[in-house]
């Protein structure tokens, strides 16, 4: 029982006897639960290669896909912008997943208000809402923008936000020239990479599309960076450093850098940093845009290339050594700056790590999954790293993503035995985690319950999982990492080595009988 | 090359939308012009008569079958009919399930995303089913689609009520964007001084009847060939009369912002034409018992 001079959290309470006694009964007078042998022979006969092919014919089902929907991506992407309220059309329902979701991955507030369609709206349509929203939320919160994007509901019923905001405006519900930039973002469309990218293209086109006259490619001496849907606070900060130490003079077009890590001194802060007005209206005038996440920002991509006339640099996610080389080399070549030895000493301490470590990491098998760039970027730390990628799973993987990772694992033997699964879900991996075990998995905090059933079949089928991905909802402050340029490629490193020495050690722990190789130097 | 010019054709259903559509721009296409169907109707028979099919494999039934829409491309969805003419179907669920309406926000914003809207077009027709029932199949006349509409229409009662109710539905988006009423086509019927009629019709939205497509037979026997009479008999007086209504609407420049009317006014200009007779007010919600007692007493 639970007593108040030794209160016991649900763990280990609920093992005391009374509790399990409890639980006991409960199943066996209304769950109708079946036999335990049952169970497990239903739960054997899942980790099959027999199952595994059912599982593969699955059609009308997606069991944990490992993807969020539009909206929380648009949400993202205005939270990187000074002074802006995310505004979101739809029902309050939604807008509380986005904001609990973000709760829990970077343990901050986050400001999202929804304009609450019911069911009068969902017959009427939303432009009452729009209106009474917009009054009430510009006169409430002080923002300087409001950035707005849907849900199912407004799509569904066909809500053009273009008219309704037009309206608003004449109905002097908000005034004429308050910033309200908009994109349509149908949840059961795509996924939160989506998402971000109509409300970054939104954004640029409302504040560029009708004052491109007088804008100057190079102009403004700066090159543009467009993160992409971008959780690690840590991967902002090294794209600003590398700049800094480059002297090169950027634009993050989307910043949420300071707003989602607030200090507790006191003081809410509703907003925090972002890029400004100013700093979007001046972009076209940059040098060059770079695209962080290029599988997952198409129409940026061809805004940017259509209205500001800037040629997009073709290149991959910077992650590890090649790629970060590659996307320093580029913004050398654009800025006219150098790369300083700065960076050159940090690449050198990258390799000097890869080298310490590859011993350990040689011929690690490894499964992988997460967002169509993400999976690329890791995919290529695996191999520079001396890992062999497995599974690599992306739910919102294209069948274009599915040829770049054929073609990326194809250009490595330590790709040789990797397959991309596009399309995929978390049930299908868990099926090739029972009949093609891979070391390790890499992804968000979904995966451990791939790694508990695999320990459940036994020990020695137990597939670890290692954390990195977005969201990460039971460890703390890894939001604040980083995985980008060689100083992301060393966390990952310490990351993925400790993670193999862990285990080992995990291991080789039984006295008398494994600790002959539980050293002390690894 | 001169602008894109993206129309929509509304009307009542059974009206005549999607043959005089075809008609039209199959008379497009012979001169010269390079032309898209959009059809936006779950039936999918915008294309057929351009196409020779019963009906073109719509986007959103390709979609179900390859899981999504993002699965599809454009060469799948789209068909090249008489005269170069391109047609894509957005189509939709069976009757009674599902929501069409999204099924039409899918399918054009699936030609936006592909590409289809490229720069040697001259014209592109959406052929919307009857009424504007939802904002769904208001989606062609959103900000930077279709900014001229055209309302098919005979001289009968239940027609000349939707097209009134369609440019109700154009005001809404016309005073924040820049959709406009094109004209009325009067697609007729072979009733009493139908041209006159729809001509007042016209007059009091604000509109002009931009052309009067006389009924003939020849449509019919295009028709069950799947062909339309451009293409059927390119001779034909029928043919004439679509060529004519192609080329008014080449040159028409009278893109208004309607003036619907209320349903007494509708009412009114029908009874001068003789359409509805006079309304007797006095026996309204009056038993039979009732007027047999008045009749008695009088």
């Amino acid at each position: 029982m639970q007593a108040a001079e030794n209160i016991k959290t649900c763990f280990p309470l609920f093992r005391d006897d009374d509790y399990k006694g409890m639980i006991a009964k409960k199943r066996e007078l209304f769950e109708e639960i079946s036999p335990k042998d049952k169970i497990d022979e239903v739960f054997n006969w899942t980790t099959t290669q027999e199952y595994q092919d059912l599982n593969f014919k699955r059609e009308a089902l997606t069991i944990n896909p490992a993807k969020q929907c539009q909206p929380l991506g648009s949400a993202l992407c205005s939270l990187g912008f000074h002074k802006t309220l995310v505004y979101i059309h739809g029902s309050q329902g939604c807008i509380a997943y986005f904001r609990t979701y973000f709760n829990r991955h970077f343990k901050e507030p986050i400001a999202i208000i929804a304009d609450s369609m019911t069911e009068d709206a969902a017959v009427f349509g939303g432009q009452k809402n729009i209106h009474e929203g917009l009054a009430n939320a510009k006169a409430l919160y002080g923002a300087e923008m409001i950035a707005m994007s849907t849900t199912c509901i407004a799509e569904v019923i066909g809500d053009d936000l273009n008219a309704f905001i037009g309206n608003a405006r004449k109905e002097g519900h908000v005034p004429e020239d308050f910033p309200i930039p908009f994109a349509h973002t149908p949840s059961f469309v795509g996924s939160h990479v989506t998402g971000w990218d109509n409300m970054e293209e939104g954004i640029l086109r409302y504040f560029t599309l009708n004052t491109m006259e007088g804008k100057v490619v190079g102009s403004n001496g700066k090159i543009n960076i467009v993160p992409g849907f971008e959780t690690y606070l840590g991967n902002y900060r090294v794209i600003k450093r590398y700049m800094k130490e480059m002297g090169v003079d950027y634009t993050m077009l989307s910043d949420p850098e300071e707003v989602l890590d607030t200090p507790a001194d006191g003081e809410f802060r509703m907003y925090a940093g972002g890029t400004t007005q100013d700093e979007v209206k001046d972009a076209p005038n940059a040098h060059n845009t770079f695209l962080i996440q290029p599988l997952g920002l198409a129409k940026t991509s061809k805004f940017v290339e259509s209205t500001w006339n800037h040629e997009v640099p073709k290149l991959n996610i910077p992650m590890g050594v090649e790629w970060t080389d590659e996307f320093l080399m580029k913004v050398s070549e654009v800025s006219g700056k150098p790369i300083p030895a700065s960076l050159q000493l940090e690449r050198g301490r990258l390799v000097d790590m890869m080298t310490d470590s590859h011993a350990w990491l040689h011929g690690k098998k490894m499964a992988v999954y997460g967002d169509p760039d993400f999976t690329m970027g890791m995919v290529k730390l695996m191999m520079e790293f001396g890992i062999e990628p497995t599974h690599v799973v992306c739910n919102n993987g294209s069948k274009k993503w599915a040829k770049a990772m054929t073609a990326l694992l194809a250009s490595s033997p330590y790709g040789a035995n990797g397959k991309p699964y596009p399309g995929a879900d978390l049930w299908h991996l868990r099926s090739l985690c029972f009949t093609d075990k891979p070391d390790f998995l890499i992804g968000n905090s979904y995966g451990k319950y791939i790694q508990r059933d695999t320990f459940h079949k036994g020990a020695e089928f137990e597939v670890p999982l290692i954390r990195i991905g977005f969201p990460i909802f039971d460890r703390h402050h890894l939001h604040r990492q980083t995985t980008l340029g060689y100083e992301g490629a060393m966390q990952v490193l310490t990351t993925l080595t400790n993670a193999v020495l862990e285990l080992l050690d995990d291991k080789t722990r039984g006295m008398g009988t494994t600790d002959y190789n539980h050293d002390l130097v690894r | 090359m001169a602008k894109l010019r993206q129309c929509a054709i509304y009307g009542k259903g059974g009206i005549g939308k999607s043959t005089t559509t075809q008609n039209l721009v199959a008379a497009l296409a012979e001169s010269g012009k390079k032309v898209m169907i959009v059809g936006c109707d779950p039936k999918a028979d915008s294309t057929r008569l351009i196409l020779h099919s019963k009906a073109q494999t719509s986007v959103m039934q390709l979609a179900a079958e390859a899981g999504s829409v993002e699965d599809l491309e454009l060469e799948d969805v789209m068909n090249i009919g008489f005269g170069g003419i391109k047609c894509v179907e957005s189509g939709g669920p069976e009757p009674g399930v599902g929501c069409a309406g999204r099924g039409v926000i899918t399918a054009i914003n699936f030609l936006e995303e592909e590409g289809a809207y490229d720069e040697a077009l001259d014209f592109v027709f959406y052929d919307v089913l009857g009424d504007v029932v939802c904002g769904g199949f208001a989606m062609p006349i959103r900000e930077n689609k279709a900014q001229e509409i055209y309302i098919v229409c005979s001289g009968e009662m239940m027609a000349m009520y939707a097209a009134n109710n369609i440019a109700k539905g154009i005001v809404k988006y016309a005073n924040s964007g820049g959709v406009r009423l094109a004209g009325l086509i009067c697609n007729s019927r072979n009733t009493d001084r139908e041209d006159e009629l729809i001509m007042a019709l016209a007059a009091r939205l604000g509109t002009t009847m931009i052309h009067f497509v006389p009924r003939h037979n020849a449509v019919q026997h295009a028709e069950i060939r799947r062909m339309t009479v451009i293409e059927y008999d390119p001779t034909h007086s029928q043919a004439d009369e679509y060529r004519a209504l192609a080329n008014k609407i080449v040159n028409n420049t009278k893109f208004v912002i309607p003036t619907p009317i209320e349903m007494e006014q509708l009412e009114e200009l029908l009874m001068e034409f003789g359409i509805m007779e006079v309304e007797d007010t006095s026996i309204i919600g009056k038993t039979a018992a009732e007027l047999a007692a008045e009749a008695v007493a009088a």
